[in-house]
Order: structure tokens, then C-alpha cells, then sequence
């Protein structure tokens, strides 16, 4: 019969079986970085992760900080300016980090596509999360942005929040 | 003699106990408390003063300070200056976690009267014999143990070089020293010779005193574990202190120990 041959074939391919249910789960992304009328601009460092309610940090989703190599190495002196991201997980992190860190981004939508079951977010169980999104700019200031979002969706979302000072809109769709 | 009477002042500051919270204060100001990078540093001044935290009575003598590495090992300060009223010294920050910055003295003190006269005398013990003149009549012997600290992490915290030396009294981290936010509870345990050190006061003071009229003190106690908590009303450098007398005296003619703790602790916005 089919059954016994369908099942030997799910078995061996466990990872992916697992995966399957949450394969579409789509999580997408927007941080607006706004144009600023300054004397003195830099690109902002910027973090933008996944927390659980108890504030600790289900996926670091992007860090985007000065890769230039100098005198102080690579942008990396800074980043505890980045404070909530440093206390919440990025202290804890081996720099750079594939597909998370990379270099700061110029103003405007910058956006960022992730899906279930592959990394950063990976098999992120069913619950009650927040994305946020933290930028420091040097001689600028400092902001984080919250979008409170439950995953899985059960139907395709749009969520967001707006930064006042260093952040622009942030956008959150997800997709089921 | 500028040193030596340096040293001394440290000591002389744990006799006005009672106003501690108005008395001349200790302190360690780092410029930062949470470092990264591939070659970070700090610089730390080190000064008595009434305001919090400005330079503008004596500095305080480096050669009392302690600075332990978070490997547990002693870790040394550069560029070291003593200036009319405060000391610098930077710190060369080459292992990843936290160090511990401390100020640590001790001494003896005498009061006692010849031909009349009443005399005071500070100094080592093992002096205290010599020193003090065969004719002093009613000699009273005090000892005092002073311990001011400040803390600095390099990437994620560690608590190795945070472990009490089991002498005097000791801060030990419930919520890490370095990780203190404005509007959140934080959690320290205070020891006396390595036990938890109970009902005993706190004082916490935010820095900038200069610039508002109230001094905006934070009072706390220890339970009966030693713990106690402070939830911070802003961000900035705090200065925080305990302090306590016992007869447990380590010098067999000193009738009292005079002991007092004091942090810079670094509270950062949410």
C-alpha cells in the first residue's frame, strides 16, 4: 500500500518533516532609517531581534555596524551604545555572525526577509513575541521601537510602529 | 609625605561613620562600565569629595589600589596620576569579562594623652608599639577597614575576579554589577568576613549633586541573607555605601573595628 512508503519516506527525512508545517511562515521586515538634516551624519548602528515575553532573545534577526577596519577594529568599540541589544544577547555574541551582522545601511527602507525553519528564526515556537529594533548613531542619538506580534499568524498581518528620532517606520508583515 | 598622608586620609574617613551619608566621600568614577572592541580601555578617577562626583578635596593614593582581572588575576593600571585633588589611572581592559577596581585600606588609629595633652595617632600596626610615646596614659586603639570599588566589563560579565576575600565588608552580585537599568530592581548581597552582613543600612546617591538642591539619597537594608534591592529612579553613576563597627578586631589592643563599603555603580537608560 501508499501509507507504509509515505511514512518511511517522512522518517527519513526528519528535519525536513519537522519543518514542514511552518514552511510558508513568512516574516518579513521594514526599518525605515530617516534622512537627517545634520551637520555631522553617520549611518546608525543598528539591531533588530526577536524577544520572548520574559524579554530574553528568541532570534537575533540583524546588526548592522562600521566593518571598516581602524585603529579601534572593526566598528565593534561601539556597540554597547546598542544597549539594549548588548544586555539582551549581543554581549553574548561571537561577531560577526552569518547572515546577521553586516555593514550600517544608508537612509531609507531597509528590508529584511526571513522564513520558519531556516536560521535565524528556525523552528521559533508558537507564542507572544516583540520585534525590536534598536539604533545609535554616533554624535546622534539613541531609539528602540517595539511591534508586539503572536507567531505563528494565523493570516497574513501588518503590523507596525513608528521611531521618532532615529527610526522611521517599522514594518512587520507576516504571512502564515 | 604627601602619600603617606594620602594613605591616611582613606582611613580617617571611616571615623566620622555615623555621617557617613554627609561626610567627605570616596570614590571610583570609570568612564565607562560596559566595554568592547578589540582593544578597549578605560580611565578612572579616584578622589574624596562631598559632591558627587567632583574632584574638589583630596585625591586618593593609587598605591591602595586593588585591581583584580576577570581571570581572578591582579591586573595593573597605567598611566597613573596623583593630582591636587584626584588621582587617574587607566585600565588596559586584554581579558573579555569583568574587572574588579578597588581602593583597599586598612589601619590602626590611637587616641591617647601625654602630660595632658590629648594626641591622636594613624599608622600600621606593627608600629603602634614604637611609635606611641612610653609615658601615654588612657591609650584607646581603633582599627579600620575601608573598601571602595567600582566595576567594568569587557563583552558579557563574568563574577570570577568578583569573589569576596572573606576580610571586611564585601559586595557580592545577585543582579550583575554592570548590568543596571533605570527602573529596574537590582539585587546585591553585602558580607562582613564572608558571612551575609544583616540589617544593615544602604545609602545610594545618584551623581550630578551639583546641579539640583536635594541629594536625592536612596535608603535600603539588608535582609537577614544580606540581600538587599534598589530600583534606580534615573540613569547615571551612583554612589552607594554601608557601613558598620564591631569588636571583632584583628589587632589585639584595638577595641574596635570600623568598617565601610562603598561602589560607583553605572545605571544606563531603558
Amino acid at each position: 500500500m501508499r501509507r507504509p512508503k509515505f511514512s518511511s519516506l517522512l522518517f527519513s527525512m526528519p528535519a525536513l518533516w519537522l519543518a514542514a508545517p511552518a514552511a510558508a511562515a513568512d516574516l518579513n521586515v521594514t526599518v525605515q532609517i530617516p534622512q537627517l538634516n545634520v551637520a555631522e551624519y553617520h549611518r546608525p548602528y543598528t539591531a533588530v531581534w526577536i524577544e520572548r515575553e520574559d524579554h530574553s532573545v528568541a532570534a537575533q534577526l540583524a546588526v548592522w555596524y562600521a566593518q571598516k577596519q581602524s585603529k579601534e577594529g572593526a566598528g565593534t568599540k561601539w556597540l554597547p551604545d546598542l544597549r539594549q541589544w548588548w544586555r539582551r544577547g549581543g554581549r553574548d555574541l561571537a561577531l560577526p555572525v552569518d547572515a546577521v551582522s553586516g555593514a550600517t545601511r544608508p537612509a531609507g527602507p531597509q528590508q529584511l526577509k526571513f522564513q520558519s525553519g531556516k536560521a535565524p528564526l528556525n523552528n521559533l515556537p508558537a507564542g507572544k513575541y516583540e520585534l525590536v529594533v534598536e539604533a545609535a548613531r554616533e554624535v546622534g542619538g539613541r531609539e528602540v521601537v517595539r511591534v508586539p506580534f503572536v507567531w505563528p499568524a494565523t493570516s497574513a498581518q501588518s503590523l507596525a510602529a513608528q521611531g521618532q528620532s532615529e527610526l522611521g517606520a517599522v514594518k512587520l508583515e507576516l504571512a502564515p | 609625605m604627601l602619600k603617606r598622608s594620602l594613605k591616611w586620609t582613606a582611613l580617617a574617613l571611616s571615623l566620622t561613620l555615623p555621617l557617613a551619608a554627609h561626610a567627605h566621600k570616596m570614590w571610583l568614577l570609570p568612564s565607562a562600565t560596559n566595554v568592547s572592541g578589540v582593544d578597549p580601555w578605560v580611565t578612572v578617577d579616584a578622589a574624596v569629595s562631598n559632591d558627587l562626583f567632583y574632584p574638589e578635596h583630596v585625591p586618593v593614593a593609587l598605591d591602595q589600589l586593588v585591581i583584580t582581572a576577570p581571570d581572578g588575576q591582579a591586573a595593573k593600571a597605567e598611566n597613573t596620576l596623583t593630582g591636587k585633588y584626584r588621582s587617574v589611572f587607566d585600565l588596559h581592559l586584554t581579558q573579555p569579562g569583568t574587572y574588579k577596581l578597588a581602593i583597599v585600606s586598612q589601619g590602626v588609629f590611637a587616641n591617647y594623652e601625654l602630660n595632658g595633652e590629648k594626641k591622636r595617632w594613624r599608622g600600621e600596626a606593627v608600629n603602634l608599639g614604637k611609635e606611641i610615646p612610653a609615658g601615654a596614659k588612657n591609650v584607646e586603639v581603633s582599627e579600620a577597614n575601608n573598601r571602595v570599588e567600582t566595576f567594568v566589563s569587557n563583552g558579557k560579565p563574568n563574577d570570577v575576579a568578583l569573589k569576596p576575600s572573606g576580610k571586611g565588608l564585601e559586595l557580592v552580585p545577585v543582579t550583575q554589577f554592570t548590568d543596571l537599568v533605570a527602573g529596574e530592581a537590582a539585587t546585591f548581597q553585602l558580607l562582613l568576613d564572608g558571612q551575609p552582613a544583616a540589617g544593615l543600612k544602604i545609602t545610594a546617591i545618584p551623581g550630578s549633586t551639583r546641579y539640583r538642591n536635594a541629594p536625592e539619597e536612596i535608603d535600603s537594608s539588608t535582609d537577614k541573607s544580606g540581600k538587599f534591592s534598589l530600583t534606580w529612579p534615573h540613569a547615571g553613576m551612583y554612589w552607594i555605601n554601608a557601613s558598620t563597627q564591631d569588636g571583632k578586631t584583628e589587632f589585639k589592643q584595638a577595641r574596635q573595628r570600623r568598617l565601610s563599603y562603598t561602589a560607583t555603580l553605572e545605571v544606563l537608560p531603558q
